[in-house]
C-alpha cells in the first residue's frame, strides 16, 4: 500500500536525481582529465607537430614544415637500424632474465623460514635505488683499472687481463642489461610473490594425493597460477624497459660508438646534443608507435585467455 | 633426526640460494657505502681494498661543505612534496567517480589513463622542453613539478580507483542516508578507510619523482638542482672523484629506500588488483 501511495510523488525526483548524477561523475574526473589533455596530449601533439618541421633549437627562424621527410630520413639512417636492433636485444634479454630470476626469488622466498621478513625487506632494495646512482654504482663496478668485477675475475683466474667492460664494444651493452636486470628483477619478485600466495595451498595437497612430482605441480600448478600476474608483470615491465634510458645514457652516454644506442636514447640524444628537435620528435614517434603495436599484439596473443 | 635433516635440507635447498640471490641484490649498494668511507689514498690501488682499517667520513664532509648537496637535497624535496600534492589532489575524486559510477565514456578515460603510463618519456620531454621555454617554465619549481606530473596524475588515478574498489559501496550508501552529500561521503568516509592506499600511492609518487633523472635534467639547469643531476654533476665539477659521487650516491638513495621498504605491500597489492580486475 504505502509504495503504491509513494510512488507518483518519488518518481519525478530519483529521475532529477538520476540526471543529476549523470553530470556528477564528468565533473569529479574533469580535474584529472583537463590536467591530462594540458600536460601529456597537448604536449604530444606538439611532437607531433614538430616531427613534421625541420626544427632546430637555434635556428628558431628557420623551420620549414617538411611533411614526412623526417620519417624517411630515419629510415635511410643507419644509426637508426642499429638502435633498433639494440632495441630489441635489450628488452628481449632484459626482461626474460629480470622474470627468471624473479621467478627463482619469489619461488624462494614462498618456503618457510625463520628471517623470510628480512630477506622480503632486503630483496627489494636495487627497485628502489635512482637511476642515476646505479648507474654510478655498476660503472663503479665495471671500472677498468679500479673495479671490483675485474678484481674478483683476476683473482679467481676467470680474466687474464682487467676487461674495459663498458669501453669495448662487444661486451658494453650486455653489460648494461646486466645492471638493469639486477635493477628489474625485484619487481617481478614481488609480484610474482603476490601471485603464488594466490594460489589455494589445497591444490598442492591434492596433486600430492594423486602422487604429482614436484615439477609436475609447478608446470600444472604454479605456473598456471601464475599467468595472470605474468601477463601483467611483463606488460609493465616491457613498457617499462624500452622506455628506460637513463641508466644507459648515465653508464655509457650511448657508446662506444653507437653500441649502446637503443631508440628512444637515440632520439633523446639527437636532441639533447645536436638539438634536432624535428628529426628526435619524428624518431620519438617512431618509437611511440612501434611500442605500441607491441603491446597491442602481446595483449591479443597473451591477454586473451585472462580475459 | 629426521627433523634436523629437514632443517638442513631446508637451509641447502632454499636460504642458502637466497643468501646468494640477497648478497646479489644488496652487494652493489653495500660495496657504494665501504667506497664512500674509504680514505682516498685506497680507492685507486692496483689490487682492490675490501675492506678498510681507516673508515673516514672525509668523502660525506667534503659533499656537504663543497657541493651545496644540502641545497640539492631540499629541491628534490620541494619538487617530490608538491608532486605528489598535485597528483593527489587532482586524482582523488576522479578515481571516485570510475570506482563508484557507471558512466558513457568510462572504460575509454580508464584505458586513457592506463595507456599514458605507456607513452616514452622521450616524446613527452621533447615537446615539454619546447613548451617550457615559451611560457618561461624553464630551471623552476613548477615547471619540473609539472613535468612529473605527467607520471602522477595518471598512476594515482589507476591506483586509487583500485583502492577504492575494494571498499563496498554499501558505505556510501549508508552516509548518504545519514545525509552526507556524494562528495561529503567520499570525504568523510570512503577516503578515510582507503587512507593506508593513500599513503601508499603518495608515497610511490614520491619515490618516482625523488629518483627522476631525464626530466629533471633537461629541464632544469641551475636554479633547481634535484639530487639525482646533482650526483650527475659530481662528475663534470671534480673529475671522476669516486669517493665523493658514491657518498652522494649513499645519501641520496636514502630516503627512497627507506620509504619504499615501508610501503610495498600496501603497494602490490593495489598493482594486482587493479591488473587483476581491470
Amino acid at each position: 500500500m504505502p509504495t503504491l501511495e509513494n510512488a507518483p510523488a518519488t518518481a519525478p525526483t530519483s529521475r532529477g536525481r538520476r540526471r543529476k548524477f549523470r553530470i556528477l561523475p564528468y565533473v569529479l574526473v574533469s580535474p584529472a582529465v583537463l590536467a591530462t589533455m594540458f600536460i601529456i596530449f597537448l604536449p604530444m601533439l606538439q611532437a607531433g607537430f614538430m616531427s613534421l618541421h625541420k626544427y632546430i633549437l637555434y635556428r628558431p627562424k628557420d623551420t620549414p614544415f617538411i611533411f614526412l621527410d623526417n620519417y624517411i630520413r630515419a629510415f635511410g639512417d643507419e644509426v637508426f637500424w642499429i638502435s633498433l636492433k639494440q632495441t630489441l636485444i635489450w628488452i628481449g634479454l632484459t626482461v626474460p632474465l629480470q622474470a627468471l630470476l624473479g621467478l627463482v626469488t619469489a619461488l624462494l622466498l614462498n618456503q618457510e623460514f625463520p628471517w623470510r621478513a628480512v630477506a622480503r625487506g632486503l630483496i627489494i632494495v636495487p627497485w628502489a635505488l635512482p637511476s642515476v646512482v646505479i648507474g654510478l654504482m655498476w660503472s663503479w663496478i665495471y671500472h677498468p683499472s679500479y673495479g671490483v668485477l675485474n678484481d674478483l675475475l683476476l683473482r679467481v683466474g676467470l680474466l687474464g687481463s682487467a676487461m674495459p667492460w663498458l669501453a669495448n664494444p662487444d661486451t658494453a651493452l650486455y653489460s648494461i642489461i646486466v645492471a638493469l636486470m639486477w635493477q628489474g628483477f625485484p619487481f617481478f619478485a614481488v609480484m610474482f610473490l603476490a601471485g603464488l600466495q594466490a594460489i589455494p595451498k589445497s591444490y598442492y595437497e591434492a596433486a600430492q594425493i594423486d602422487g604429482a612430482s614436484t615439477w609436475q605441480q609447478f608446470r600444472h600448478i604454479t605456473l598456471p597460477g601464475l599467468s595472470g600476474v605474468m601477463v601483467t608483470a611483463f606488460l609493465l615491465r616491457i613498457i617499462w624497459v624500452a622506455n628506460s634510458i637513463d641508466v644507459i645514457y648515465v653508464m655509457t652516454g650511448g657508446g662506444p660508438g653507437y653500441n649502446t644506442h637503443t631508440l628512444p636514447l637515440y632520439s633523446f640524444i639527437r636532441v639533447r646534443s645536436a638539438m634536432d628537435f624535428g628529426y628526435g620528435s619524428a624518431l620519438a614517434v617512431i618509437f611511440t608507435l612501434m611500442l605500441l603495436a607491441a603491446v597491442v599484439i602481446y595483449l591479443r596473443r597473451v591477454g586473451k585467455d585472462i580475459r | 633426526m629426521a627433523r634436523k635433516r629437514t632443517r638442513l635440507r631446508s637451509f641447502l635447498t632454499v636460504e642458502l640460494p637466497l643468501i646468494a640471490i640477497i648478497l646479489f641484490a644488496i652487494g652493489p649498494y653495500v660495496w657504494m657505502f665501504i667506497t664512500s668511507v674509504k680514505p682516498e689514498s685506497e680507492l685507486f690501488t692496483s689490487q682492490v681494498i675490501y675492506w678498510t682499517a681507516h673508515p673516514t667520513l672525509a668523502s660525506y664532509e667534503r659533499l656537504f661543505q663543497h657541493t651545496g648537496f644540502l641545497g640539492n637535497l631540499v629541491d628534490s624535496l620541494i619538487v617530490a612534496s608538491f608532486t605528489v600534492m598535485v597528483g593527489l589532489s587532482l586524482s582523488v575524486t576522479a578515481a571516485y567517480a570510475f570506482s563508484r559510477f557507471r558512466f558513457p565514456g568510462r572504460r575509454l578515460l580508464m584505458m586513457q589513463f592506463l595507456l599514458i603510463n605507456m607513452f616514452p618519456i622521450v616524446l613527452l620531454i621533447i615537446p615539454l622542453f619546447i613548451i617550457m621555454r615559451w611560457f618561461g617554465l624553464l630551471d623552476t619549481y613548477p615547471g619540473l613539478i609539472i613535468a612529473h606530473s605527467t607520471f602522477s596524475i595518471p598512476f594515482a588515478t589507476w591506483m586509487m580507483t583500485s583502492y577504492m574498489n575494494a571498499i563496498p559501496v554499501s558505505l556510501d550508501e549508508a552516509a548518504m542516508t545519514d545525509g552526507c552529500s556524494r562528495l561529503g561521503a567520499l570525504w568523510r568516509v570512503i577516503l578515510p578507510l582507503c587512507r593506508p592506499g593513500v599513503a601508499a600511492t603518495g608515497i610511490y609518487i614520491f619515490i618516482t619523482s625523488w629518483n627522476e633523472y631525464l626530466y629533471a635534467m633537461t629541464l632544469t639547469v641551475q636554479n633547481v638542482r634535484t639530487i639525482t643531476v646533482a650526483i650527475q654533476t659530481l662528475i663534470g665539477e671534480f673529475e671522476i672523484a669516486w669517493g665523493l659521487l658514491t657518498a652522494g650516491g649513499v645519501i641520496g638513495a636514502l630516503p627512497a629506500t627507506v620509504l619504499f621498504m615501508l610501503v610495498q605491500r600496501h603497494l602490490i597489492g593495489g598493482l594486482t588488483r587493479g591488473a587483476v580486475k581491470g
